[in-house]
This record gives structure tokens, sequence and C-alpha cells, in this order.
């Protein structure tokens, strides 16, 4: 079991960036949601008009 | 002992042509690389279009492990296509039906991320200039992804330098767990799989678009039969010193963190290995079904059976790898893997691990499958539509859609480590810490003498009987650093060639 050990976590370096760290990181979590619902609002706008027929369509050859 | 890592990336664009009865996708691709060329001012005249690839040191079909296995095949060399070196040192030309943009080599994770950028808009630009000369109902249209979804797909590959003493087979063991494990951060997502005889509803979504695709451990194939790790050896470099590790296992990865995490933890995975600071393997008992695995499951938490009868988790096995990366790093130092760079990897990739551990969509804004999943989930909520609903896979094709206003990877706020001011300098100029500066100014000021070149070579026409051949062996030489004011003080590439053979050896033997 001793090499169980090993897969164990380390310890972070810097603890303590992370109280500093955890507003801005929701407030980007934030942004990314908004981010997010304004782009499902306009998507329809943008995405191919024939769905079925493009993935159908879309044959790539093969490569490396 | 562990080198410095010389890292570039390879991508082979996926291409579309509309508006035509019969699109050709070779045509099409020398179509778009031939009207970027002519747009950025490269001389496309007769004599020799622009200049061209050297393929006398090619070697495709070397095998790393010193013998070619029968009935293997050799990748094929397509001479009779466009094929462009761009001043800033990169590769530009039409493989396998695909235009593939190769960077030049970068010193470090940061500069390859940069470059890719380069190379991304470039592929934007080279679609614009295509539509501008097409007809007004035709148009062109790339796709930095690797899969069509009916199970053909094409690649990005990763190139490393490596030390030639270290043992194949320790690169082996040791880059077959990471690259099984590392796809929790490279991934690019896909819809569906593309497995005979596997269902959509079994795997509505994964991690990877290219892990179906490998059925080997180990081999020389790229086009099939595709191998984890792939045994080329052609190190276009002095292989007395070293090898080129080509890895073909990646995605195409819009997102930059992806790209820089997946070539920042692999050039650290190899210097630990070349100095063989693992205190163990992780040997896994089926390489080739744990990384189908690792891929479809979206917890992360699958139980990955070793051989030796435990299991292991991927996220166990970056954790230890972190681990051992940071410990070396605080030992050797960071010169040999990037320096600062190399600490905002580490940085990087204790942070994603950590967020993927507590809770994936945290990385929405970093990484590709992520992105891919969180806007894909969300939009089937919103319309109440099952995974198998051709509008989730037509988004996932469109995710990777190289044009600004319509690819969706564009759109969704990814983090850039590099700003696109960065990006468009590195689209004319070259890295200055690798033979990639000699390579790009060679092209940038004498145009018309270098009638050739290759990774590892140029060759000039000095108006002499024979060509001049200069060789480049050494992937850290030919940086601004060598060369000085050298090409400022040189009129013509005689004048170069003359003073490169009076002086100390700045690229490495000019001696052809």
């Amino acid at each position: 079991m001793a090499e169980r050990e090993q897969v164990r976590k380390p310890a972070p370096v810097e603890r303590e960036s992370e109280t500093t760290e955890t507003p801005a990181a929701s407030e980007r979590g934030e942004k990314i949601k908004a981010d997010l619902d304004d782009l499902l609002d306009e998507i329809d706008e943008v995405l191919e008009t024939n769905a079925e027929e493009f993935v159908k369509s879309y044959i790539q050859k093969g490569g490396q | 002992m562990a080198i410095a890592k010389t890292i570039g990336i390879e991508t082979e664009y996926g291409i579309v042509h509309r508006g035509t009865d019969e699109p050709n996708p070779i045509t099409a691709s020398s179509v778009v690389i031939n009207a970027y060329l002519a747009a950025a001012g490269y001389r496309t005249d007769s004599r020799s279009d622009v200049v061209a690839w050297d393929f006398t040191d090619e070697s495709p079909g070397a095998d790393a492990r010193g013998y070619a296995p029968t009935g293997s095949l050799a990748p094929e060399v397509e001479t009779h296509l466009v094929n462009a070196v761009l001043t800033n040192g990169a590769r530009y030309y039409v493989d396998h039906a695909h235009p593939e943009l190769a960077t030049p080599e970068c010193g470090d994770a940061l500069s390859v991320v940069r470059y890719d950028r380069a190379a991304e808009l470039i592929a934007q630009e080279s679609m614009a200039a295509a539509n501008r000369l097409l007809p007004g109902e035709q148009e062109i249209i790339l796709y930095k992804d690797n899969s069509d979804g009916k199970g053909n797909s094409y690649g990005c590959h990763e190139n490393y330098l490596v030390d030639r003493s270290t043992p194949f087979a320790r690169i082996i063991r040791h880059c077959t767990s990471h690259f099984i494990t590392r796809q929790i951060y490279t991934g690019a997502g896909k819809v569906g799989a593309e497995l005979p005889g596997q269902r959509t509803d079994e795997v509505p979504f994964q991690l990877t678009q290219r892990a179906d695709f490998f059925e080997e451990e180990v081999g020389l194939e790229t086009t099939l039969k595709r191998p984890i790790i792939n045994t080329r050896d052609e190190p276009h470099a002095d292989p007395r010193k070293y090898r080129r590790l080509h890895v073909i296992v990646g995605d195409a990865n819009p997102s930059q963190v992806s790209t820089f995490l997946k070539v920042g933890t692999t050039a650290l995975i190899l210097a630990l290995i070349e100095d063989d600071a693992f205190p163990r393997e992780i040997e896994f008992a089926a390489p080739v079904a744990s990384m189908r695995h690792v891929s479809h499951d979206l917890t992360l938490r699958e139980a990955l059976p070793l051989a030796d009868g435990t299991t292991i988790t991927a996220l166990e096995v970056q954790w230890e790898l972190f681990a051992l990366a940071r410990k070396w790093v605080e030992e050797k130092g960071t010169d040999l893997v990037g320096g600062p760079v190399a600490d905002m990897v580490l940085q990087r990739w204790e942070h994603v691990l950590g967020a993927l551990e507590r809770d994936p969509m945290e990385l929405a804004d970093q990484l590709d499958w992520v992105a891919k999943y969180r806007l894909l989930d969300a939009y089937r909520e919103r319309h109440g539509i099952d995974w198998n609903d051709a509008r989730l896979r037509s988004m996932d094709i469109q995710y990777a859609d190289m044009r600004p206003n319509k690819g969706l990877a564009w759109r969704i706020g990814l983090e850039q480590l590099v700003t696109d001011d960065e990006a468009r300098r590195a689209m004319i100029e070259p890295p200055a810490d690798t033979r990639a500066f000699f390579r790009g100014k060679c092209i940038e000021h004498f145009p018309d003498q270098v009638v050739a070149a290759n990774w590892d070579s140029l060759v000039f026409d000095v108006g002499a009987k024979s060509l001049r051949r200069v060789p480049m062996m050494e992937p850290m030489r030919g940086t601004a650093a060598h060369m000085g004011t050298l090409f400022d003080e040189c009129d013509s590439a005689v004048e170069l060639l003359r003073r490169l053979g009076s002086q100390e050896p700045r690229i490495g033997d000019t001696h052809g």
C-alpha cells in the first residue's frame, strides 16, 4: 500500500493566496454565466440553419 | 540528462468548400494557402512559387525503436502541393487533404500558445483572402477540430526535443500514463462516440475528439491503427544528440489554456523522464481501453486498472505527476523547461486539477471540453432536447468554425494567455530563442536567394555554380542572440554566408 501514499494530492504551495482569490473567482463565475446567457439568447442567429443537413454534409478526409 | 525543450505543434484544419457541386478538399486547401501567401505579400512568381520545402533529410519512416515492423506504413510525403515557409519560421502546406500549419520551434509553452494563436489568425486571413477570390456563391470554411463525427480523424501533433541518450522504453513507460490522463484538461470535447457499435446514448458527450481513434500502444502509424506512443524517429536535428518525440494523441484546442497545459506539462514530464526522476512506474493494465474510458467519463472518477492489480483515477495520476514535476523544478530550476513559464505551467496545472476535483464547470472559461459541454448542455435544457439531437452535434462542429463571428469558441469568453496584438506580430516575426529566428529572418531578408528550406537546413542560390546548403542541426542555435546585428549588416545572402563562414559557429555546422 506504500505506493498508494504517493497518489495523494500534494499540499498546495500558497494557501494564503486562495482567500484573495475567492471573490475574484466568484465574480468571474458570474461573468461566465452572464456571457453564456447572452450567447444562448443570440445563438440561433449564428447557428447553421439546417442542423441535420449541416451535420450530414460535414465529411472530412482522414488525415494524420 | 534533461536538455532544453524545443517545442512545436502542427495542426491539420478541417475544410469545407460550399457552393460548388464538386468540392475537392485538396484543391480547396491549396486555394486558401495560396490566397494567404499572395495577400500577405509573399513572392508567388513562376520560378519557384514561394520558398519551397526541402525534403533531402526527411525520413518519416524511421522508427525510434530502431527497426520498422513488418506491415507498418511510413507516412507519405506529398511534394506536389503548395508547401511554404513563412517569415515567422512556420511551415504552411497541404497535408492529406487538409491545410496544415506547423508552428516554428518555440522555447517554452507560452511561445507555443502565441504561435498557435498566430496560426489561427493566419487561417482566418487565409479564408478571407480565398473567399475574395472565389465566385460570390462559394465559400471555404476552416475548422479547428479533429473529427467529422463519422470516423474520419485528422491531427494536432506536438513535437518535443529529447536527449538521444534517454532510453526510448522509458519514454514509452511514463508518457503513456501522462497521455491517458492529461485528457482531463486537453480534451476539446465531442458529442457522441465514433467506435463501432457504440451508441450516442451510451456516450452523449466525451472529453476528447481523438480518443476513439487510438488502437495500439506503440507504433509508427499516424493515419490508421494510431498508437498512443508514436515511434517516428526523425529528429530534424543532430541525430547523435537528439530525438524528437512526435505526439499524436492530442486534440486541436481553440482554448489557449488547454494548449498551454498540454505542451507545458508534457515538456516537464519529458525532462523528468530524461533525468529518470520517477520513483515508480504507473503501468496501465489496458492503456488503449483506459484512454477511451478517461475520455468517456465526465465524472473523472472512473477507477482505471493498473498492471499490479490496483486501480487509479486520471486525477490521481495527474496529481502524482504534478507533485513530481514540482519537486523536480524545486531541485533543478526552470532553465531547461522554459524559465518563468515553467512556474506558470505548475501554477495553472495545480489550479486546474483542484478545480476539476471540486467542480469542472469552474473551468468553463479555461478548458475546451468544459466550455463546450456547458454551452451545449444549457442549450439542451433550454430547448428540452436529447443529446442525439442534430442541433447539438451541429454546435459541436461549429465550436471549431474558424470564422470569428460564427465559431462558438471565439464567442464563449475563453481566457486568452496572449493578446491578439502579440499574436499578430508572431504572424510575421519568428521566435527569438530558437533556430526559427535564422530561418524566418533569411526568408524575410533574402526571399530571392533562399530557394528551399527545411526544419534543419536552408538552401541558398548565390549565383555560384552550385547551390549552398546551410545545415541547422542545433535547434537552439541561430537565435537572435547568436545572430546579433548580422542581418542588418548584410545586404546580400552572399555576404551573410561569407560572414557566417568566417566567424564562430552561430547556427551549428555551416559546411554542407
